[in-house]
Order: C-alpha cells, then structure tokens, then sequence
C-alpha cells in the first residue's frame, strides 16, 4: 500500500513546518526572513478566497443545522435564514417517532466494543510481528496486509453466510464480530513499535518480565497517540458504516444509528425539519469526538486514507 | 554525512559501475555498524544463534529468550487477530470466489452452476451500462475532487490567522457519515424547496431536477461526493506540501519565477507521488460507490444512478441473486485490481522518466 508521506499534522497549524525558520537557519539568507513576518501582520488576500470556499464547505452543514430548529413553514421561505424561534420540537419527535435512542445506543455500544477489543488486539499483534521472530510470523503478517486490498463487497457475501452459520445474523454480535480486529490497526502499530528503541525493553526482559507484561507496563505508557489513532480510526469507521449494517440487520431494535436515518428518511421523506434533526443527533458524537481530537483523526485519516 | 576523504573515492565508484550513488551508501558502512542501524525486521533469522555463540552473551539487538518460547508468545499474541482476519478476511475472498461458479439464494444450499454467472454477465445489459456509468462517474469525480483539493490545500498551506477555522471547514465534511451527507444533499438539492433551486430561481438561472433527472442525477452524485471526499484530499496534499522543502520554492523566487509558477512548477511536481496515491485511493472508492445512490436515489431515476455495487446489492439481497452477484463482485476486483496496477504502474514510468 502506498503511503501518505507525512504524518505530522495537525489543524491548529502547530506541526506546520514553517519554511521561514528552515531559510532563516540557513546562513547567509537571515534577510529572507522579514518578508513570511510582514505577511503575517497584514491581514492577507487570501481571506478573500478561503473565506467563500470555506463557507461553500460548511453551507450543507449549516442548513442542516438551520432546517432541524425551523418549523416546516418556514423552511419555505426564502432567503432561509435563521429561524424566528428555535423549534427544539422537531429533535424530540424525530426522538419520539423513531426508536431514535435505541439506534444511537446501539451504534454507540458496537463502536464503543470495537474500539475495545481493536486497541487490544491490535496492540498485541502490532508488538509480536515487530519484536518477535517466531515461524510463520512474515507469512501471517503478509496474509494480514494483502486483506487490506481487497474491496468489501467481495467479502459482503460470505460473510453474511459465515454469520447465518453462526447463528447471529440481525444481531449486535454480527455488526461487531466482523470489526473486532483491523489489519489496519495492526500495521499501524507495528509501524509504531519499530520506531522505539529496543533498549526499552531490554531492562525489563533481564529482570525476567513477560512479553505481555512489558508491553503492559513499560509500553503502553508510551503508546497514546498511536492508540488515539487507532481508536479514532475505529470508531469513525464502525459509527459511520453502512453497507454491513444493512445488509445484515432487519429489525428496527438492532439497528445503527446510520441503518435507522435511512429507514426513518424513507417515512419521513417530506417532513425535513424533523428529518435534518434525526440528521444532526447521528453526528454528533462522532463530531463531538471529531473536536475533542482533531489532530487523531488527521492523522489516522492521513495515515490511512480511510474515511 | 561522510568524510572528505569518502566523497571522491565513492565518486569514482559511481561512475565505474555507473549505478546511483545511494545504493552504494550502506554498503560502504561497516557491516556490524550498518546492522545496528538497521531496521530490525531485516535481520536474518538464521543469523541470530550464530552472533550469541560468537559473542557468549545474548545478541544485543535480538530479543533475551529466542527459539520456542518466543513462537509460543508470538503465536499467543497474534492467533486471535489471525483467527478474525483469516475468518472474515480471506476465508471469504475464496468463498466468493467458489460463490460465483454457484447458484445461491442465501438460503437453500448452493447448486453448481459453472460459468453460467460470468456468461449472464456478459450479455446482462443493465449490469455493462452499470460498469460504464460508474466509470463515468470515476472519471468525472476522480479529477476534479484532485484539483479542488490541490487548490484547497495551496491555499490552506500558509501561516494566517483563523487558519484552524478554515481547515475545520474543510475537513469536518470528511467526519460526516455518507447516510447524512445523503439525507443533507437530497434536502438541498431538493427540486421544489430546495436551497440551490431556489438560490438559482432568485438569480434568474434554470433549475435543475437534480436527483429527480435522468441527466443530471449521476453529476449530482458527483457533486455530493466530491463535497465529502475533498477535505480527505486536501488532507493529503497538504501533508505532502508541508514536506516540500522551502529553500526550493526560494530558490526558484530568487531566480524570477512567481509564487503562481513555483507553485505548479516546482511544488505540484514534486507531489506527484501524491497525487499517485490520491488517484488510486479515490479511484478504488469512486469505483466501489454505493452508500450516497443508496440513501437518494437507489439507483434510479431509470436507473441513471445504477452503479455496480448498487447492482450488485440488489442481486444479491432483493433478489438473492447470490452467486450472481459473486461473479459481479470478482468483476469489480478484477477491474479495481487492474486500475491500481495500472496507475501505480503509470506513476511509475513518469517519475522514472522524468527523472532520466
């Protein structure tokens, strides 16, 4: 797989790599330096065009947000604008015509479990294909990375046969079983573990600790950020799924939250105050968690190009 | 780097055996030297007993216990993982695979069909008018979410105030999950109340049915996809930007060339392993479309929306067409495996050849 060349970035701009400080470390060219300076104190043109394009980007959000307080009257009038009074009414009967609750509480206890056994197996699978050799490892990690290419439509089928052999189609069980571990997660962080040194561990391995109990205690300390990507990248993923969670759950009760906007959209499809409302509570915990860690879903997004 | 005294002799060598001067670097280092540096992964196995007997203490790199106790561990840490990723990962690409030479309704065992799947395939009007519409779609898409996304990160890549709020502008559409994008767009897009018809009824300019019409339905879809997937690209670019180094975008200034020439001249060439990738992650996800046709406009209005994979959900679970539907999906990994071939190998070639 073909890799994005950086990982360090960030929205807030910190990681930017500012190429005033790169030149003005080079000798002779320090008079280069004033001109990324006097930029910055004058406010520069380019708010003129980001502003516009910024502005495109959020507008399906925004009225989104508009639609879910209006009445439906009002989401006839023109030019939309913010609504006259808020129409919170419009979030408690998208909650009350739906079993809108139960949709979100399952979604939010297959993401949450998903998120929980990825950051576990993950790491042990991430720390044994890094740090031992043992038979077979190359060609198990290999099998496990040539999963990555292929696309899930082609595994769509068969899995569902594998969950009606299990006996748990339209269940929670078959919307986590087949997100439990991700190649993804597991080359992640091995990636992670080669970077640290050996030496970390060598201290405790004299002493007679296990392997698991290093990882456990000397490891894992040091291992949040690439578990914040991982479990970001997991929840992001399992909350926002779609295909599988269609195509193998049927009943309203053990639906995701995304399952259940489809179905209610279908039964609501004029009534778009309550429709955009039912819109807006499915992503808030993901934009919730979107704004609490920004930075882990940039860099799981640009490290592994899911989206 | 190394020594004066290297510079000339490895010179020499480069010119003798007229190959690129990095491949010699490592093998100039002291073998033991270079081995510590090295990734560990590359290490060979066999090697390892060797050192420790030499050395009469455990290997300094290589872990303390080696041998069975290490594959026990290993094996205990990594079974659950391969036991899932064998189970829903690979059991069934070749179940799919047996699938397809099979008629399945999903419920009553599969009988043999032969090549009967692949034979109906061909001559399946809707599901060649399917694989053509969702090239077009790639086609369309693919291009102008890169160029969107090269300008949006060109102008995001710079040191302003209330940067932070544009870049969350642009990347918060990437969080948002395809079921609301659809729900969203097919309000805005809405024939009668939507915000666009009625933006562009104000200003005097001719509406459009948009999900409602044969024509213009799959460039709505383009539209609404390109809105989510531009801030992943953006993304991307931008992380390949901040890699370029600056002293080239100077030195080109200092020799006269613009910050609009520099920009395509020197920076978007120099991403060009960039926009390899992007091309080959957005083609692979054009090419597997469903969720956004799912949520508008299921594949209509007269199946103008009908994408392959759309096609294929509904053969395999409206009208379990499962063996069907197999054969479709070993078409499509056929094609998105030759596409990535393709432009892994197209990006290949130019890079080598621009270079020589």
């Amino acid at each position: 797989m073909t890799e994005p060349a950086s990982t360090a970035l960030d929205l807030s701009g910190a990681a930017e790599s500012g190429p005033a400080t790169t030149v003005a470390e080079l000798p002779g060219r320090r008079w280069w330096r004033h001109r990324p300076r006097r930029w910055r104190r004058r406010p520069s043109g380019w708010h003129l065009v980001l502003i516009p394009a910024s502005l495109l980007m959020v507008v399906p959000l925004l009225f989104m947000l508009g639609t879910s307080l209006s009445t439906r009257e009002e989401t006839r009038r023109f030019p939309p604008g913010v609504p006259g009074a808020l129409h919170w009414s419009n979030f408690s009967q998208a909650w009350t015509e739906s079993p809108f609750g139960r949709w979100l509480l399952n979604s939010a206890i297959v993401s949450v479990t998903c998120v929980v056994t990825n950051l576990v197996l993950c790491s042990l699978a991430g720390y044994a294909f890094a740090r031992l050799r043992f038979p077979g490892s190359r060609l198990a990690f290999g099998a496990i990375l040539a999963t990555l290419m292929v696309p899930f439509q082609v595994l769509m089928i068969p899995t569902l046969l594998i969950i009606k052999y299990l006996g748990i189609v339209n269940s929670l069980p078959a919307l986590i079983v087949p997100n439990l571990v991700t190649p993804f997660g597991i080359y992640l962080l091995r990636q992670f573990f080669l970077t640290l040194p050996v030496e970390l561990e060598e201290a405790a391995l004299i002493d007679g600790a296990s392997r698991f109990r290093i990882l456990r205690s000397v490891l894992l300390p040091l291992m949040g950020p690439p578990l914040s990507t991982v479990g970001v990248l997991t929840f992001l993923t399992v909350w926002n799924e779609f295909l599988w969670p269609l195509v193998v759950t049927s009943s309203s009760d053990v639906m995701t939250v995304q399952i259940g906007l489809a179905t209610f959209q279908s039964a609501h499809f004029t009534d778009w105050p309550v429709l955009m409302a039912a819109t807006l509570m499915s992503q808030i915990p993901v934009m919730l968690l979107f704004l609490a860690g920004q930075r882990y879903f940039v860099s799981s997004i640009a490290n592994t190009g899911i989206k | 780097m190394s020594s004066a005294g290297g510079v000339g002799e490895r010179g020499s060598r480069a010119a003798r055996s007229r190959v690129p001067r990095r491949t010699i670097l490592p093998g100039r280092t002291p073998p033991g030297q270079g081995r510590a540096g090295q990734d560990q992964a590359r290490q060979d196995q066999a090697e390892a007993p060797a050192r420790r007997r030499r050395s009469g203490r455990p290997g300094r790199r290589g872990p303390v216990r080696r041998g069975l106790g290490d594959g026990l561990v290993g094996w205990a840490m990594i079974s659950p993982s391969v036991l899932l990723i064998g189970l829903f990962g690979l059991v069934p690409v070749v179940w799919s695979f047996v699938l397809s030479f099979q008629h399945n309704d999903l419920q009553t065992p599969a009988t043999s069909a032969g090549f009967a799947n692949y034979r109906d395939l061909v001559h399946d009007e809707v599901f060649l008018a399917a694989v053509r519409r969702t090239l077009l779609y790639t086609a369309v898409f693919v291009p102008v979410t890169l160029l969107l996304s090269l300008l949006a990160a060109a102008a995001l890549n710079r040191r302003i105030r209330g940067m932070s709020v544009y870049r969350l502008a642009f990347f918060i559409p990437v969080v948002t999950s395809t079921v609301a994008t659809g729900v969203v767009f097919t309000w805005l897009l809405d024939p009668a109340y939507g915000l666009v018809n009625t933006v562009l009824a104000k200003a005097g300019l001719p509406t459009s049915g948009f999900f409602a019409s044969p024509h213009a339905a799959l460039f709505s879809v383009v539209a609404m996809t390109v809105w989510g997937w531009v801030g992943f690209g953006t993304l991307i670019y931008l992380a390949g930007l901040q890699g370029v180094p600056g002293d080239v975008i100077e030195a080109a200034q200092i020799d006269g060339c613009s910050k609009a020439g520099a920009f395509w001249r020197i920076q978007v060439p120099l991403l060009k392993p960039v926009t390899g990738f992007l091309t080959v992650w957005l083609t692979i996800n054009a090419l597997q479309l469903f969720d956004e046709v799912y949520v508008t406009t299921r594949g209509g209005p007269l199946n103008a929306t009908n994408v392959v994979v759309y096609y294929l959900y509904k053969q395999a679970f409206e009208l379990f067409h499962a063996g069907y539907a197999a054969a479709m999906a070993t078409v499509l990994f056929l094609i998105i495996a030759l596409v990535t071939w393709a432009q892994t190998r197209l990006a290949r070639d130019a890079s080598t050849g621009g270079r020589s």
